[in-house]
């Protein structure tokens, strides 16, 4: 079903260029002062560079270790996302297989937690973080995040699960399979769609988070990218030309990990929220 | 003899059942526990024990530091609700900034649904930039509009003479409160969009056709035949978009830090600001319970009345 291409269709192409245009404004501001030196921003922060510096960019590189906070930052979000598809489709599989009041309960109490906002839970985490040794360091961090995001990637997985066919799960019973040998050879590569989005949803959200890294990472050799970032705006405010490098620096993996998927991102999303 | 083992065969068989029933039963929970357990006990040490303990602690005078936990009762309540005007401005803040917000970005992202629903050429590559500030954190956003705030509008201003650019947009109550609202509808309406044109490619053409040649002008199709029938798409929206907003916390840190004069703070700031950086952990969790009780309130009676309509639809 293609519509012809009217004068119509022409004015809202215009319209939504121009809109277009107009989000993307504060990248334009951000980057074009970023190789600016200090008095060219201070100047005109909309003119076009007098001349380029990347000196900004070599000075943050090593006053917040990039490098280091960009490998805390992968490194936490790599393992969260793995365990978190382990955890949450076999749990969710065998709650959907197997029927009975118990499943529902705990099912209800999956979901019901996911009206818990943050701020109710940290502070008694932070007093059970410390007993159970999983303040400072990144494991603990890594286990926490496991904690935060069963609900939501359990609840996306159960709804997909529900409408896999249970005829191929039965024959391969049948003909000896262990039930860990169906999850793992055939379950689980039928919910490659949803694990995309799981898996995407996941990485925006633990590669961006700002309070719980806070709360429980102290050393300055853990911090991930936003909490780097973060202490750089709170010890130079005011720096803009360095201060500005130092965000391009934060926002560019994630904007090219979007930019790279982004047609499954966007379809993992639209997905995502409308189970 | 034969008698005997016609009376003892079953009696037997029954034995031998039972007892690989009870096997076959045990073998059962242990496959369910396999594969549920690690999902559950991670959910419940790191979410349903501290909500339990907070809960407790919530009726204490705890600092945080010492080891003896005083049971107060309902003092921390009370506290709350005689002498802390703080906690209710920042109430007042997160309810006023959640309903502003709520409209304009689901105004805004429906809207640009809408518009790349049409047949555009550049519709894939307009998605993904509204998209695009979906996927920086909200902390990082914060910092990028302090600068645009600040240094861009001034320049804008200069440029173009308009007034709105010149206001000293992060200085003044009001307007650091539009500010934020702007922030945030930038950054969430991207996402928005996304689930509303999920929604209506959901939509049947042949309806539309139908009522087109029954001349039906646009206004009607979209108020008549397309938001009634994309109304679940509503529910999710406003279900995010207003738990988000209640949830603020990067974005007023990094943009405001909950300035000027506290105007701008969030509940979720004030809260933590109580537990860590006043060490009242006590009154920090009562706040927590509270903030709690109302988002769980607001976002079932949201889901419930939205529900509802679509049952009607």
């Amino acid at each position: 079903m293609n519509p012809r291409y009217t004068k119509v269709t022409f004015l809202l192409e215009i319209i939504g260029i121009v809109l277009g245009v107009i989000f993307l404004i504060p990248f334009y501001f951000v980057i074009i002062n970023s190789v600016k030196g200090f008095a060219d921003i201070l100047i005109d922060a909309a003119a076009w560079p007098q001349e380029f510096l990347f000196s900004n960019y070599l000075k943050v590189w090593d006053i917040i270790n990039f490098p280091r906070a960009f490998w805390n930052s992968l490194i936490i979000t790599v393992i969260s996302n793995i365990g978190l598809v382990v955890i949450s489709s076999m749990a969710a599989w065998k709650m959907v297989r197997t029927q009975g009041k118990f499943s529902k309960i705990l099912f209800a109490l999956f979901v019901s937690a996911m009206v818990i906002p943050f701020q109710t839970v940290m502070i008694p985490l932070m007093k059970l973080g410390g007993t159970l040794n999983l303040t400072n360091s990144i494991p603990g961090l890594i286990i926490m995040y496991f904690g935060f995001g069963v609900p939501l990637s359990l609840f996306l997985y159960h709804g997909f699960i529900k409408t896999v066919p249970i005829e191929i799960e039965e024959s391969a019973r049948i003909d000896g399979c262990s039930q860990f040998g169906v999850f793992w050879r055939i379950v689980f590569p039928l919910l490659k769609p949803i694990t995309v989005t799981v898996v995407i949803l996941n990485t925006l959200w633990i590669w961006n988070d700002y309070l719980l890294p806070l709360l429980v990472l102290q050393d300055a050799e853990l911090r991930t990218i936003p909490l780097a970032t973060s202490s750089f705006f709170a010890q130079y405010t005011k720096q803009w030309d360095m201060g500005l490098a130092a965000l391009v620096m934060g926002i560019t993996p994630v904007v090219i990990f979007f930019l790279f998927l982004q047609r499954h991102i966007i379809k993992g999303i639209a997905q995502g929220s409308i189970k | 003899m034969e008698t005997k083992v016609e009376i003892q065969e079953p009696a037997v068989k029954a034995e031998i059942k039972t007892v690989s029933r009870k096997k076959a039963n045990l073998k059962k929970i242990l496959t369910y526990s396999a594969f549920v357990g690690p999902a559950l006990i991670f959910f419940l040490v790191i979410q349903i024990i501290p909500f339990l303990m907070g809960i407790y602690y919530s009726f204490t005078s705890w600092n945080g530091v010492s080891s003896v936990v005083e049971w107060v009762g309902l003092e921390n309540y009370i506290k709350i609700f005689k002498n802390d005007p703080k906690f209710f401005d920042s109430f007042i803040f997160t309810t006023k900034f959640m309903l502003a917000s709520v409209i304009i970005s689901n105004l805004l992202g429906f809207g640009l649904a809408l518009l790349l629903n049409a047949a555009l050429k550049s519709r894939n590559l307009l998605r993904t930039v509204f998209f695009i500030p979906n996927v920086i954190g909200g902390l990082l956003l914060g910092f990028i509009w302090q600068f645009i705030f600040v240094k861009g509008f001034t320049a804008i201003g200069n440029l173009t003479d308009l007034s709105v650019f010149k206001l000293p947009w992060l200085g003044d109550e009001t307007t650091a409160f539009w500010g934020i609202v702007i922030v945030f509808a930038w950054q969430i309406s991207g996402y928005m969009m996304v689930i509303y044109i999920a929604a209506l490619q959901g939509v049947d053409q042949t309806l539309l056709e139908a009522a087109r040649i029954d001349g039906a002008s646009s206004w009607t199709l979209l108020t008549k035949i397309i938001i009634p029938l994309i109304l679940p798409a509503f529910t999710i929206c406003f279900f995010l978009t207003i738990s988000m907003a209640f949830k603020i916390f990067d974005l007023n840190i990094s943009l405001t830090g909950g300035g000027p004069f506290n105007s701008t703070q969030s509940v979720a700031i004030n809260i933590y600001q109580e537990a860590f950086q006043n060490n009242r952990y006590g009154l920090g969790t009562a706040k927590s319970i509270l903030f709690f009780l109302v988002v769980a309130i607001f976002t079932t009676v949201q889901v419930m009345m939205t529900k509802k309509r679509e049952v009607e639809a």
